[in-house]
């Protein structure tokens, strides 16, 4: 099939790269063209923590997909798409510590003691720092790939991370529709793959 | 800071705070100054209206006002972004939304019913309202809950002046702003995020305090639809969502009104709401706010002042009070 060596093909991988950073790029020239509105320090923000919830389903997808459609070559994707994830997550986490505290340290602190929304999101940012550093492909020879997976699994606890942080800055205005839509995705997501694992566990 | 000793007020001294009488002074010196071509640049912007109009609707006459506190010299907001960032939750939950759905609220025939605990009880028609007391220009802060403000040149009156009109009894202490609720012409009218109409409420001292306005326009023209046209409250010293927006009703009452807010989140939103950087929200510090179109993406936010810097005005109306439980 020509879209399986499409998927196939050395220059997808880039083109993909070039895909997740639109947002990006995007976002830079909103900033630079004054079309954020009139709080672009929020507008920033909110699209970069956006964007981190999106490629958060985009990359969980991955492996249904591969199940479902019997497509192997796109685990090719991954990679990629989990980085796409940490790297919105440190945008949004940049954006925060800037505008909204201007690098004080102690003040991010003290908000980080007081306000569960906020840790919930610092928490979910550690959990992802390791899965980042260890992205490459050095980094899963070393550990081999028995821990390697071992300590990539620690991806399926970020959705509650990101969607309780979500859910609590959304209800200040009493307004879950978006956070319903993230948590069927992502609870889905997270579903087939406890299916799969009883599947495997008690074979009928 | 969990054991708090002061009471809400930031001055622990009292002879700190600038006495009214002296700080109105300031106004009248300038104003001389002003009349005596003193103040050649300055003085002349004070004697008329210090801001120009936008030019988008249509203009509302009015007389620069000589209340104490009425005139704030921050710098005032643009106007393209106090008309197109603010929350009326009537026509969408997000801040763009106003400006582009409220195109549909139909601002004429417009009327205004005062009912309750008063000896005149009745319907104003918007005609009359606008012809009720003199129009003034005035410049207030407006600090929203959500941590950010705005510098806003508003066209008004104080509400006591309609208070007067409809004469009070004596067991009215409250009153209860009731606006427009129309599913017709306001698309999230029904929706689950608050009860509809949205409603608010003053004590009795609140709502005659003179900086409590009733407000007709902004920036010298008549309100843009999303901003609340045609009459809106404006009580600077409260975050803004006290500030009711198409007000159809004011009902005068013995009890605390309950209000929209309050209903939706008790433990985050008090009857009272001031503004108060050393109470915070559930959720957020109140110590700082981002002021809307100021120095772009990279300006500090400032610090939130008490009463939103309206202590001189209306500190009295809460001495005594603990205003950590009265949030």
């Amino acid at each position: 099939m020509p879209w399986r060596r499409f998927l196939l093909w050395p220059h997808a991988t880039s083109l993909l790269h070039g895909l997740l950073s639109l947002p990006f790029i995007w976002l830079l020239w909103a900033l630079f063209n004054d079309a954020l509105g009139a709080n672009p320090a929020e507008a920033l923000s909110r699209s970069t923590g956006d964007w981190t919830l999106r490629f958060l389903c985009l990359v969980l997808a991955v492996t249904p997909l591969r199940h479902i459609t019997h497509t192997p070559e796109l685990i090719r994707f991954r990679r990629s798409l989990g980085l796409a994830t940490f790297f919105y997550a440190c945008l949004h986490l940049l954006c925060y510590a800037w505008f909204d505290q201007g690098f004080e340290l102690n003040d991010i602190a003290k908000d980080l003691v007081k306000r569960p929304f906020i840790w919930l999101g610092m928490l979910g940012f550690v959990f992802m720092l390791p899965l980042a550093l260890t992205s490459s492909n050095a980094a899963a020879r070393s550990l081999g790939a028995k821990r390697w997976r071992q300590l990539h699994s620690l991806v399926y606890v970020l959705p509650l991370f990101a969607l309780l942080h979500f859910y609590w800055m959304r209800a200040g205005k009493n307004n879950f529709a978006e956070v319903w839509v993230y948590a069927c995705v992502l609870g889905s997501l997270l579903v087939y793959r406890f299916l799969r694992w009883l599947q495997k566990k008690f074979p009928a | 800071m969990l054991l708090r000793t002061d009471r809400g007020f930031n001055h622990h001294i009292s002879s700190e705070i600038t006495p009214l009488s002296v700080y109105a002074q300031r106004r009248e010196f300038l104003q001389r100054m002003a009349a005596a071509g003193w103040l050649a640049g300055s003085g002349a912007a004070l004697a008329q209206s210090p801001v120009t109009r936008p030019g988008k609707l249509a203009p509302l006459n009015a007389t620069v006002s000589t209340l104490a506190g009425a005139q704030a010299t921050d710098t005032p907001t643009p106007y393209k972004n106090a008309s197109t960032y603010n929350n009326f939750y009537e026509f969408g939950t997000d801040k763009s939304d106003p400006a582009e759905n409220a195109h549909t609220l139909k601002t004429r025939p417009w009327t205004v019913e005062i009912e309750g605990l008063v000896k005149k009880p009745g319907r104003f028609n918007i005609e009359d309202l606008l012809k009720l007391s003199a129009m003034e220009d005035r410049i207030y802060r407006m600090r929203c809950v959500e941590g950010w403000s705005m510098v806003i040149p508003w066209v008004g009156y104080s509400l006591s002046g309609l208070i007067k009109r409809v004469e009070p009894l004596g067991s009215a202490k409250y009153v209860e702003f009731i606006t427009l609720a129309d599913p017709k012409t306001m698309p999230y009218v029904g929706s689950r995020i608050l009860s509809w109409p949205y409603t608010e409420g003053l004590r009795m001292d609140e709502a005659m305090n003179p900086l409590t306005m009733l407000s007709f326009g902004m920036y010298g023209e008549v309100l843009p639809n999303q901003n609340g046209a045609p009459v809106r409250l404006t009580v600077p010293w409260k975050y803004g969502f006290k500030s009711g927006k198409s007000i159809v009703k004011i009902r005068f009452t013995e009890n605390q009104p309950t209000t929209a807010w309050n209903k939706a989140a008790a433990h985050e939103y008090g009857f009272y709401s001031n503004v108060n950087p050393n109470v915070d929200h559930p959720r957020w510090s109140q110590a700082s706010e981002r002021r809307i179109g100021d120095g772009g993406i990279l300006a500090k936010k400032i610090k939130t002042l008490m009463f939103n810097g309206y202590e001189a005005q209306v500190g009295q109306l809460y001495a005594g009070m603990d205003l950590t439980k009265n949030f």
